[in-house]
């Protein structure tokens, strides 16, 4: 806490942001932590809570904390190529500007260019508080890149978080380097603890001067990635650990693995859908291997969220991505642009601009707060529904339907308005297709959503919803989300006591990411 | 005999670069390429070429059987 006391803002000269999250974390009904008598559900609205030191240390980082990546932006240099396992859902050959998934960049970069990139991101969106190193290949495989570039970036731009994403092979043998180079948070990725399940997922790894294929290199991978996240937590280094669902090869063992982690003491666990479109050439891709649908996957994330905090608002990002999750400015800071660029790093601003952020924070925390404390009374009810919203960011109802490039999935039920995942719905790569079929897009990935949330809709689109069963609500254009969310659960309720509507059940949804080419 | 880099395949990954024992490995318009004249194929280094070992996409770092000297000991072998 200390640490970070520079990001606390007052309120009223009595109130810290701390405080507020506390009472909106017990609000929720997240118990307090032992000590410092404080607590907070840090990354999504859930049953379990984070000691306040690991709050204090993700509470701005879009990564690791859902509310905050409504608000802080982040970004990945590519400034590791090298990879040291082979995994069958990624294909290093496939290039398109357009696609967006791990593995996929458009430039690498030197450390030196790195960091006059992040230089320019960091002054021109102030909101960007986060540095990521994610690939393209794994960032342990370059660790003279990967640790050159943070060091450089720690000289020029010390309020910045780093942190790195690896596949954990080389974990054990750089936990003290990330240490001494102040990287607080580290993703794994591990996708199973069973080396029978792993050799269906690796078909190799590259140790010791050696490739080791199948059983044998799962072996090994799954032991340095465990011992990998046990010395990071021993260090009191902040892990999340990412898995790949995959139907049919580790969909049930993920439960499993969600223990490994847990036990060691990863904090997040963040559990992605399988991409593979065969346009990709992975290995899944070209064998028919399907990704998991959009009740399959939040089932899984449910499953195991009694166990440990779920990550839901992963959009499984390139590694040179810039900007808020879910935007995607990396073509503005193009290696030509950010050479031509004079950057001043200015910190101040960059502190005042956070500082007006917070406040936002603020208010959104405090109207969610207010209207959910009208929902009192009415905790007999075992209703949900899914709604879609549009949003630019800042935690409000503020895009237009047809500009929307994605929804944010809230669950509301008598708990309140919880996030529980995203969809993307943008149509690029799709040239030559009209409205009509952009609009069937949208209605299969939000068809398990009673309603969606817009700031403005066309009367075509409205109708087309109405038919399929979506209640277009354009009514709380650039209000609050959550609040506006509780709100409307309150009238459907309502509306269902009195037998205006009927309570149904709706359908699944498709999941969607990467770049959509129809067949 | 020594190894060649496909660059048809190759994606400018650099773990090859990295690995190998000789330093014959280097960027050269956007792909890397091996100097033949440095290129051991790893003998007296380790068990198999690192190059081979490490390259993501199959195929892609491969005996170069057109050099002359090759081709004036029978080709391919």
């Amino acid at each position: 806490m200390e640490s970070l006391s520079t990001e606390t803002v007052d309120i009223g000269g009595a109130e810290s942001i701390d405080d507020v999250m506390q009472k909106v974390a017990e609000h929720k009904g997240c118990g307090t932590s032992g000590g410092s008598g404080k607590a907070s559900c840090g990354t999504a609205a859930g049953e379990n809570d984070l000691p306040q030191e690991i709050w204090d240390k993700v509470k701005n980082h879009p990564c690791y904390s859902e509310e905050a990546h409504h608000h802080y932006a982040r970004m990945h240099v590519a400034v590791a190529p090298a990879c040291n396992i082979q995994c069958n859902y990624c294909n290093r050959k496939y290039d398109c500007a357009n696609e967006s998934r791990p593995g996929v960049v458009s430039e690498k970069l030197t450390p030196e260019q790195a960091s006059k990139k992040v230089l320019a991101v960091a002054s021109t969106i102030p909101q960007m508080t986060v540095l990521g190193i994610a690939g393209p290949g794994d960032p342990l495989a370059n660790p003279e890149k990967t640790f050159k570039t943070f060091e450089l970036i720690a000289a020029t731009a010390p309020d910045i978080k780093l942190c790195l994403s690896t596949n954990g092979l080389a974990l054990p043998e750089h936990v003290d380097t990330i240490a001494k180079y102040n990287v607080d948070h580290v993703t794994i990725t591990i996708n199973m603890v069973d080396p029978d399940v792993g050799a269906q997922i690796y078909p190799w790894i590259y140790w010791q001067h050696k490739r080791i294929y199948g059983r044998e290199a799962a072996e090994i991978l799954t032991q340095h990635q465990m011992r990998g996240l046990e010395m990071l937590t021993e260090r009191g280094i902040l892990c999340k650990v990412n898995s790949v669902m995959i139907p049919g090869i580790n969909d049930k063992h993920l439960v499993e693995v969600n223990k490994a982690v847990k036990s060691r003491g990863a904090f997040l666990h963040n559990i992605m859908p399988l991409i593979s479109s065969p346009e990709h050439g992975t290995v899944f891709g070209l064998n028919g291997q399907r990704g998991p649908t959009a009740q399959e996957l939040k089932a899984l994330q449910d499953s195991c969220e009694g166990e440990m905090n779920m990550m839901r608002h992963c959009r499984q990002c390139r590694a040179d991505a810039v900007g808020l999750l879910g935007e995607d400015r990396s073509a503005e800071f193009t290696t030509d642009k950010i050479m031509a660029m004079e950057v001043t790093y200015d910190l101040e601003s960059r502190k005042a601009y956070q500082t007006k952020v917070e406040e936002e924070r603020l208010k959104v925390a405090a109207a969610k707060n207010a209207e959910l404390a009208t929902l009192a009374g009415e905790d007999n009810v075992d209703i949900k529904i899914l709604i879609a919203v549009a949003t630019k960011g800042s935690g409000r109802v503020n895009e237009h339907f047809g500009h929307a490039k994605e929804f944010q999935i809230y669950e509301l039920s008598t708990h309140g308005a919880k996030f529980v995942g995203h969809r993307r719905v943008d149509l690029y790569c799709q040239g030559g297709y009209g409205e009509e079929d952009s609009l069937d897009t949208i209605i299969r990935a939000i068809n398990d959503c009673t309603a969606v949330f817009v700031a403005k809709i066309g009367g075509c689109p409205k109708n087309d919803l109405v038919k399929a069963g979506i209640d277009p609500v354009d009514e709380f254009a650039f209000e609050f989300i959550e609040q506006s969310a509780i709100t409307y659960f309150k009238r459907y309720l309502d509306k269902v006591k009195t037998g205006e509507i009927e309570h149904k059940e709706r359908g699944d949804a498709t999941l969607r990411q990467g770049a959509f080419i129809t067949a | 005999m020594t190894y060649k880099i496909v660059a048809s395949q190759c994606t400018s990954c650099s773990a090859c670069e990295a690995e190998c024992p000789n330093v014959a490995i280097s960027e050269k318009n956007g792909t890397f390429v091996i100097n033949p004249k440095k290129c051991t194929e790893c003998i007296g280094y380790f068990d198999v070429p690192q190059c081979v070992a490490v390259c993501p996409v199959d195929d892609t770092c491969v005996i170069d059987n057109s050099l002359p000297r090759y081709q004036a000991a029978g080709g391919a072998a």
